[in-house]
């Protein structure tokens, strides 16, 4: 029997493993319909909605050839009658050979790995993790620039709160980047989030004026800054518009760099900085689901 | 005539274990990690107590009790400090500091509200990390790090 390999947490994986990764979803990029998934049964646990998420993975599924059983948000599944995630894993886990779930509590999805006899797929648990975007994210820049190293990231927004890019900014620690941090004062990247740029022996720069690091980056990663994470709401009002990215802004930047979001968007891209050929963000969905793909095979042994 | 004492009168122990240079603040955490409210033996405690070392310091003397290793060592948490003696017939058989145990499991709430461990019946895993001195938990579920202001016992 393969051994099983849950994927709940980007730290789970090496960072040998990681580009293993990025080399199957580039396999799958190149030929994305491979029925490897024939005779599997994969549910996709959707606790919490998210469409997005949860449309990529049956996508990888479907293009696989996989079956998927499942339910998209917990008021239609047994959970509203008060049954507990280790017995509904459990329970699922004698229905299917692979689970992807998604859930609105910190540490569900360990907690869920421990209990189940089938891998767990992560699809975010509450604030803490959500790895298959993190490694979307890895793919998308390695596929823009070549590489993964010698890279100038600008991560643009709220950068307190967000996940991913936590995730990602630890992910890329691994490797040589130079990080600028672009954000409110309010919202600035937590020192527990630094201290990994900084034990790697890598540099940081951080700005609350976008224009500034429009001409020093490669990768320019922006995300979107919601009004309930500020205490005072006229701060918010104050701020908002800074970090909009606009195509008059895009004109001196290197002819490589390319614009990244983990999308929803709300108002941060002007709809304009779509057609501009540096615009990268809904090719970089497109690529979920290839990583998807390449991560339902490794876990499952297959590849 | 009577002479006046000036220490507190405290039997000796024949058995036992004695815990010293427990930070005073921590004494009754230390007390409640090793379960001693609900102990049937005797149990000796002061706290308050000068100590030309640590201030002030408590004590805990437990009558007819040795403690595994993993027991005694959850106490590091609250008091790093300690000393561990055991009595055996009015003798010191052993005496020795404790360790900082590597993992904490069960009896340590995670401070964040929205972990698994704080709504379903799933007991709490830490691994112990040490950030400048200071013993900090991280939630082996949720990953984020409970520190000895956020520290609350199950």
């Amino acid at each position: 029997m393969m051994k099983k390999r849950s994927l709940i947490s980007i730290n789970d994986y090496s960072k040998e493993e990681q580009i293993n990764i990025l080399d199957l979803a580039e396999e799958f990029e190149k030929e994305p319909r491979q029925k490897i998934l024939d005779d599997k049964v994969i549910a996709t646990l959707f606790f919490e909605p998210s469409t997005r998420t949860r449309l990529s993975f049956e996508s990888a599924i479907s293009q696989l050839g996989g079956k998927i059983i499942g339910f998209t948000d917990a008021a239609s599944s047994s959970v509203s009658k008060g049954e507990t995630l280790m017995d509904t894993i459990k329970t699922v886990a004698n229905y299917s050979d692979l689970i992807v779930m998604r859930h609105p509590l910190d540490g569900s999805a360990r907690w869920a790995s421990e209990v189940s006899d089938v891998p767990i797929i992560n699809a975010g648990d509450g604030a803490n993790q959500h790895p298959t975007q993190c490694l979307l994210d890895m793919y998308s820049i390695r596929k823009t620039q070549g590489s993964l190293d010698n890279i100038h990231i600008a991560f643009v927004g709220d950068l307190k709160y967000g996940r991913t890019v936590h995730s990602l900014v630890i992910a890329l620690s691994q490797f040589n980047t130079t990080f600028h941090l672009v954000s409110p004062e309010e919202l600035k990247l937590p020192s527990a989030v630094k201290k990994y740029i900084k034990d790697a022996g890598l540099n940081y720069h951080q700005y609350t004026d976008l224009n500034e690091v429009m001409d020093k980056v490669d990768i320019l990663y922006m995300t979107r800054i919601q009004k309930e994470r500020f205490a005072d709401p006229i701060e918010y009002e104050r701020v908002k518009n800074s970090y909009i990215l606009k195509n008059d802004m895009m004109e001196n930047t290197k002819e490589n760099m390319r614009v990244l979001h983990p999308l929803p968007r709300v108002n941060e891209i002007e709809e304009a900085v779509d057609k501009n050929p540096k615009a990268y963000y809904f090719q970089q969905a497109l690529n979920g689901v290839f990583v998807r793909e390449a991560l339902l095979a490794y876990t499952l042994g297959l590849k | 005539m009577e002479t006046k004492r000036t220490e507190l009168k405290v039997s000796a122990l024949e058995n036992g274990t004695v815990i010293d240079h427990i930070p005073a603040a921590s004494l009754f955490q230390a007390i409640k990690i090793l379960k001693l409210d609900k102990a049937k033996n005797q149990v000796y405690f002061g706290t308050n107590l000068s100590s030309q070392k640590f201030g002030l310091k408590g004590i805990i003397k437990v009558r007819d009790k040795f403690f595994e290793k993993e027991e005694i060592n959850k106490i590091a948490l609250v008091a790093p400090t300690a000393t561990l003696i055991e009595i055996k017939d009015f003798e010191v058989a052993h005496k020795g500091k404790i360790d900082t145990p590597e993992t904490v499991e069960n009896f340590i709430k995670c401070f964040n509200p929205k972990c698994i461990t704080n709504h379903q019946a799933v007991p709490t895993k830490f691994k112990v990390i040490s950030d400048n001195g200071e013993m900090k938990l991280r939630c082996r579920y949720c990953e984020k790090t409970t520190t000895q202001a956020t520290m609350e016992f199950n």
